[in-house]
C-alpha cells in the first residue's frame, strides 16, 4: 500500500511543520522547567524523538504489507 | 600554561588519521571487486548521509547556541522534516536518476527539462559557486581547531594562527583530500558506477565524528558538572547567559527561524554532496526506508549535548574565546589533551568527509555539464573523430577536482577569520535552495517548462549573489564597505540585505524570501505561458509519471544508424574494450550476434544514449547520439503513442494473467463440486436400491399371502387369520419404513425447519420412557432410568430429541432376550460442558466390524442370532443425524456377548450455542457419517 504510506508520511510532516513553527513554540518558550531541563528543550527532543518512532513505524508496517 | 600537545603529535595522527581513511576506502573497493559490497545494507547508506554534519555541525552548532539559542536546532529539525517525506520524493529521484543514469542535481535538471545543455551547464555552475564557500569554510574549520589544539590558553596565538603558506595546515589537507578524492572518486568514467571506497570511508567518518562529539558531551556534562539538571541550574542562575534568553525563547526571532528551518529542509536533498549520497550512490529503494528514521535520529543523538557544551562554554569562558571553539576549548581548559585530541579528529572527519563528497560531487557536474559540452562543440571532438575521449574525461574530472579544492582554499584565504561557521554554511544553502523549485515542481508537475527553470534559477541566482555572496565579500574587505553602508552608490533601496527596503529581517530570511520570490514565480509564471517544445513534454511525462509506465521500451528515435556506428561512438566514451562488450550482450539478450553494418533498433540507440548519458551527462550524450543517427527524433506524440501501447500492453497482459488465474481458480471449485456432486449421486443410487430392495421384501410377503388367500377361498378360518395377520404386520412395516425414509430425506435435505428452545433433558428421557412402555412390556424387558446429573437443560427441538431417545430405546428393547432384558437410560454429565446420555442393553453385543458400519444406512446386523432383520436400518442413522445437528455426537460401544451402549453427548444450554434461536437448518454432513444400525 505505497499510496497509503506515502500519504501517511505526508501527513505526518506537515504535523511535524506545524508543531515545530511559530505559533505553537511560542506556547513552550516560557520560563520554566521540566524534570530538570528547560521546557523549550524538552519540547523539542520529545515531539523530535515522537516523529522519528512514527516514521520509523509507518515505514516499518508498510513493509509487511 | 604552555600547550597541551606538541605540533608534531597533532600532525602525526593527522597523518595517521587520512591514512586510516586510505585503507578503509582502500580496502572497501577492493571487496566490493570481489563482489562483497559493503555500501549494499540501509546503515551504511544511513550513516554516509551523515555526511550532511559537517565541522559546521561539530564546531558551529555550538557557535551558534551561544548566539541565537536553540536556533541550531533548525539546522537538524528540517532534514528531519523533509527525512520523513523521503520516501515520497527522495525514492522518485532516485528511481527517475537510476533509469535515465543521471549522475548529478544539473543533469537530472538538464534532462527533466528537455535534456537542455544550458540548464545544466547553469546548474552545475550555481553549485559550484554554491560550494565553493562550504568548502572553505571546512578547511577553515580544521586549520582553526589545529591552532586551538595548539597553542590554547594563548587566545592571541590562536588569533594570529599560522603565518605563511607553508605553514598552513588547511593547504597540505587540501592537497591531501585532492589525492583523496582523485584516487577514489575517480575510478570509472562512468558515473553510475558506485563509489563504494568513499561511500565506505564517509560512513565511516560519520562513527568517528558521533563518539567524538558524544564523548566530548558526556565528559562536560557529566565529569565536569553533575549532569545536565545541575548544568541548566548554574546557567539558570548566571546572570550573563540569561540575558542572552537562551533557554526560555528563540532570540533569533520566528522569521528567521522559518527561513532557516525551510533553508535546511531543502539543503538535505539539494547540497550536491547530499544527492551524491542519497541518489546516486543508493544500492536499493529500500534502503530510504530505514534512512527516513535513522538519520533523523543520528540528527538528534549528535544534537544532544550542543546545548549543555554552550552553556558550559558560556560558563567557563564567557565572550573570551570564540562560541565556535568552546568544543574544543573545554577538554583543553581541564588539561584533557587527549580528549582534546579525539574532538580535534572528529571535527577533521567531519570536515574531510564533506570536502570528499561535495568536490567529487560538483566535479562530475562541472565535467559532465560545462566542460564536456564545451570540448564537444570544438570541432576536432566532433562525434566522428576516431580519438578515444575516455582517459580525457577522466582527467578532465581529476583536474576539475584540483580547480575546486584551489577555489575553495583561495576563498579560505580571502575571508579567513571574517565569518563565523555558520554563516558561510547557511550562503551555501541559500544557493542549493535555488534547485528546489526546478527539481520539486518538476517531479510532479507536466507543466514546468525549460524557459520558466532557466528564468527561475537565474533569477534567483542573480539574487542570491547580490543579497549574500556579495555582502559576504564586502564584510571580508574586498568590496566597498559602502556597499553595507548605504547602498551601491549610496542608492538606499537597493541596499542587500534590506532590497527595495524590506527591512527588520535577517540577511538570510531576506535573501531566502527574494530568491524564492523570484525563483518560484518566474518558474511558474513563464510555464503558465509557455509552450513546451517535443522534447521538454517527453521528459515531463516520462519523469511524472515514472511509476505509472515501464519506461524500458521507451524509444526516441526514429533514424537510423548502423550498430558499427554506435559501437564506435560509444567505445570513443567508454573505451573500446567495454563499448565491444555492451554491443555484445545486448546481441546475446537478443539472441543473436550483431552485425557492424546492420541498422541499430532504436532500444539499441536508445540504450547507448543511456549508458553514454552516464558518462558524459544527458545532454551531451543526446547532442553525440543525434550526430551519428540519420532521420529525425520522434515526435512527442509518436514517443507517447509508443509508451501507451506498451504500458497498454502490460495492462492488459496483467489483466489477462488475471483472469486466468481467476478461470483456473474457478476450474478447480468446479472439479472439487463435480466430483462431490458423483458421490452424491453415488450414495443416492445406493439408498435408492438399498430402499428398493427393503420394500420388495414386505411387499413380497404381502403379495405371496395375498395370492394364497385368493387362491384357497375354502381355507380353514385360523389360517385364514393368521395369514392376514402375516399381511398386515408387513404393511405396517412397510409403513414404518417409508416414514422412515421420509425423514431420513427431510433431515438430510436440509428442509427441516426445528424449533430451537431450552429442553430439559431428563423429562424428554422420561416421556420416551413411557412412550415406549409397552414396547418393553410386550417383551418382558425391564428398563431403567438413572439421573445423576442436576441441570438438564440442553437447546434444542424436543420433538427430535425425543425421536433420538425413542429410537435408541426401541433399538434396545429389540436386541434383548425376552424375558431376561435389562435396559438402561442414563443421564448425566459429560466430557466439557455436555450432557451424556446412554441407553444400555445386555443384549449379544455387537461385533467390531458392525460397531463401524453400524450408522449407515440400511446397515443390518446379519448375524445368525439376530436371525431375520428387525428393524427398517434407518433408526441409527436418523439418530445420528439428530445429533449432529445438535451440536452433539453419538457413538457406540459395545463387546460381543456383553451388552451394548448406545452414548449420545450434547452441550448444555448457555454454552456456546446458547445464542442461537429460533430454527435452524440442518447443515450438511460428511457423505460417510450419516448411518445406521437396524438391529
Amino acid at each position: 500500500m505505497t499510496g497509503r504510506r506515502s500519504e501517511r508520511l505526508t501527513a505526518l510532516a506537515l504535523l511535524g511543520v506545524v508543531l515545530f513553527n511559530y505559533p505553537v513554540l511560542s506556547l513552550f518558550a516560557v520560563d520554566g522547567k521540566v524534570l530538570g531541563v528547560p521546557v523549550l528543550y524538552a519540547y523539542f527532543f520529545t515531539v523530535w524523538a515522537g516523529l522519528i518512532a512514527a516514521v520509523a513505524r509507518l515505514n516499518r508496517a508498510a513493509a509487511r504489507g | 600554561m604552555s600547550a597541551v600537545l606538541p605540533a608534531w603529535t597533532i600532525l602525526l595522527v593527522s597523518a595517521l588519521y587520512v591514512g586510516l581513511l586510505f585503507a578503509v576506502a582502500y580496502t572497501a573497493d577492493k571487496l566490493g571487486d570481489r563482489g562483497l559490497s559493503l555500501v549494499n545494507n540501509p546503515y551504511v547508506y544511513t550513516l554516509s548521509i551523515a555526511v550532511y554534519c559537517t565541522a559546521w555541525t561539530f564546531y558551529g552548532s555550538v557557535g551558534l547556541a551561544a548566539e541565537h539559542g536553540l536556533a541550531f536546532l533548525t539546522i537538524y529539525l528540517g532534514p528531519t522534516l523533509m527525512a520523513i517525506v523521503w520516501w515520497v520524493v527522495l525514492r522518485k529521484i532516485v528511481r527517475i536518476s537510476k533509469l535515465y543514469r543521471l549522475t548529478s542535481i544539473a543533469d537530472f535538471i538538464a534532462a527533466r527539462y528537455g535534456k537542455s545543455m544550458l540548464l545544466g551547464g547553469l546548474a552545475a555552475f550555481i553549485a559550484l559557486v554554491g560550494t565553493t564557500p562550504y568548502i572553505a569554510l571546512q578547511l577553515q574549520a580544521v586549520s582553526s581547531s589545529f591552532d586551538v589544539l595548539l597553542h590554547f590558553p594563548d587566545m592571541e596565538a590562536v588569533q594570529a594562527g599560522s603565518a605563511g603558506l607553508l605553514d598552513d595546515k588547511a593547504l597540505y589537507v587540501a592537497v591531501l583530500l585532492a589525492l583523496f578524492t582523485i584516487l577514489f572518486g575517480t575510478r570509472h568514467i562512468d558515473a553510475t558506477e558506485r563509489l563504494e571506497g568513499m561511500v565506505v570511508a564517509v560512513a565511516f567518518e560519520s562513527v568517528v565524528k558521533l563518539i567524538a562529539f558524544l564523548a566530548v558531551g558526556i565528559f562536560v556534562t557529566f565529569v565536569l558538572f553533575a549532569g545536565p539538571v545541575e548544568l541548566f541550574r548554574e546557567a539558570a542562575a548566571t546572570p550573563a547567559i540569561q540575558e542572552l534568553g537562551l533557554l526560555t525563547g528563540l532570540p533569533g526571532g520566528y522569521q528567521s527561524w522559518i527561513a532557516m528551518l525551510a533553508l535546511s529542509a531543502l539543503a538535505i536533498l539539494f547540497l550536491p554532496r547530499q544527492w551524491q549520497v542519497s541518489v546516486v550512490e543508493n544500492v536499493n529503494e529500500d534502503h530510504i526506508r530505514t534512512a527516513s528514521w535513522l538519520f533523523p535520529l543520528y540528527l538528534l543523538v549528535i544534537n544532544l549535548f550542543v546545548l549543555p557544551v554552550t552553556l558550559a562554554g558560556l560558563l567557563f569562558f564567557g565572550d573570551e574565546i570564540p562560541g565556535d571553539d568552546y568544543v574544543l576549548a573545554l577538554p583543553l581548559a581541564v588539561d584533557q589533551g587527549l580528549l582534546g585530541l579525539l574532538v580535534y579528529i572528529g571535527g577533521f572527519s567531519a570536515a574531510t568527509g564533506m570536502v570528499i563528497v561535495a568536490t567529487i560531487a560538483v566535479a562530475i557536474m562541472v565535467s559532465n555539464d560545462i566542460v564536456t559540452p564545451a570540448l564537444l562543440r570544438l570541432r576536432r571532438f566532433h562525434a566522428r573523430g576516431r580519438h578515444d575521449l575516455s582517459r580525457l574525461i577522466v582527467a578532465i574530472r581529476r583536474l576539475v577536482i584540483c580547480v575546486i579544492l584551489a577555489l575553495g582554499y583561495i576563498y579560505y584565504l580571502l575571508i579567513a577569520d571574517t565569518h563565523a561557521l555558520v554563516s558561510i554554511g547557511l550562503i551555501s544553502f541559500a544557493a542549493v535552495a535555488q534547485f528546489a523549485p526546478a527539481v520539486l515542481l518538476g517531479l510532479f508537475w507536466k507543466g514546468a517548462s525549460r524557459r520558466g527553470a532557466l528564468a527561475g534559477l537565474v533569477a534567483g541566482f542573480l539574487l542570491w549573489v547580490y543579497t549574500l555572496l556579495l555582502p559576504s565579500l564586502a564584510e571580508a574587505g574586498l568590496l566597498g564597505e559602502q556597499l553595507l553602508r548605504d547602498g551601491p552608490w549610496g542608492v538606499e533601496w537597493l541596499h542587500p540585505y534590506a532590497l527595495f527596503g524590506l527591512e527588520g529581517m535577517d540577511p538570510i530570511a531576506h535573501a531566502f524570501f527574494w530568491t524564492m520570490l523570484a525563483n518560484l514565480g518566474l518558474l511558474l509564471g513563464v510555464s503558465l505561458f509557455d509552450r513546451q517544445g517535443d522534447m521538454e513534454r517527453i521528459q515531463a511525462t516520462l519523469f511524472v509519471d515514472v511509476f505509472l509506465r515501464s519506461e524500458r521500451d521507451a524509444r526516441f528515435w526514429e533514424g537510423t544508424a548502423t550498430v558499427g556506428d554506435l559501437q564506435d561512438l560509444l567505445g570513443r566514451f567508454l573505451g573500446p574494450e567495454r563499448s565491444a562488450e555492451v554491443i555484445r550482450e545486448y546481441g546475446a539478450h537478443r539472441g543473436r550476434p550483431l552485425d557492424e553494418a546492420e541498422q541499430a533498433r532504436p532500444e539499441l540507440v536508445n540504450h547507448v544514449e543511456r549508458l553514454l548519458a552516464g558518462s558524459i551527462g544527458s545532454a551531451s550524450a543526446r547532442v553525440m547520439v543525434s550526430s551519428i543517427v540519420k532521420g529525425e527524433a520522434l515526435s512527442y506524440e509518436g514517443v507517447m503513442e509508443i509508451l501507451d501501447a506498451t504500458s497498454r500492453a502490460i495492462e492488459y497482459s496483467r489483466q489477462l494473467e488475471e483472469k486466468s488465474r481467476a478461470l483456473e481458480s474457478a476450474t478447480e471449485e468446479l472439479r472439487a463440486a463435480n466430483e462431490r456432486l458423483k458421490e452424491l449421486d453415488q450414495l443416492k443410487d445406493e439408498f435408492v436400491s438399498m430402499v428398493s430392495h427393503e420394500l420388495r421384501t414386505p411387499l413380497t410377503s404381502i403379495r405371496a399371502f395375498g395370492e394364497i388367500l385368493l387362491n384357497n377361498p375354502e381355507m380353514d378360518a385360523d389360517q385364514r387369520r393368521e395369514f392376514l395377520e402375516v399381511v398386515v404386520r408387513e404393511s405396517e412395516r412397510l409403513t414404518r419404513l417409508i416414514n422412515q425414509v421420509l425423514d431420513l430425506s427431510k433431515i438430510e435435505s436440509g428442509s427441516a425447519q426445528w424449533q430451537l428452545e431450552d429442553v430439559d433433558l431428563s423429562r424428554l428421557a422420561r416421556e420416551a420412557a413411557e412412550s415406549t412402555q409397552q414396547l418393553f412390556a410386550d417383551r418382558q424387558t425391564q428398563l431403567h432410568i438413572e439421573v445423576t446429573s442436576d441441570d438438564n437443560a440442553v437447546k434444542g427441538d424436543p420433538d427430535r430429541l425425543m425421536q433420538l431417545i425413542i429410537n435408541l430405546l426401541s433399538n434396545a428393547s429389540k436386541f434383548t432376550e425376552p424375558g431376561e432384558g435389562q435396559v438402561w437410560l442414563r443421564l448425566e454429565p459429560g466430557r466439557g460442558d455436555t450432557l451424556r446420555l446412554s441407553v444400555t442393553d445386555n443384549g449379544p453385543g455387537i461385533s467390531e466390524e458392525d460397531q463401524r458400519r453400524i450408522f449407515d444406512k440400511f446397515h443390518q446386523i446379519s448375524q445368525q442370532q439376530a436371525g431375520k432383520p428387525k428393524g427398517s436400518g434407518l433408526g441409527l442413522a436418523i439418530c445420528r443425524l439428530i445429533a449432529d445437528a445438535h451440536w452433539g455426537t453419538l457413538w457406540v460401544e459395545s463387546e460381543p456377548g456383553a451388552g451394548a451402549s448406545f452414548v449420545c453427548e450434547l452441550p448444555c444450554a448457555g454454552g456456546e450455542h446458547s445464542n442461537v434461536t429460533g430454527y435452524v437448518a440442518f447443515t450438511e454432513h460428511g457423505p460417510t457419517s450419516p448411518g445406521e444400525a437396524s438391529a
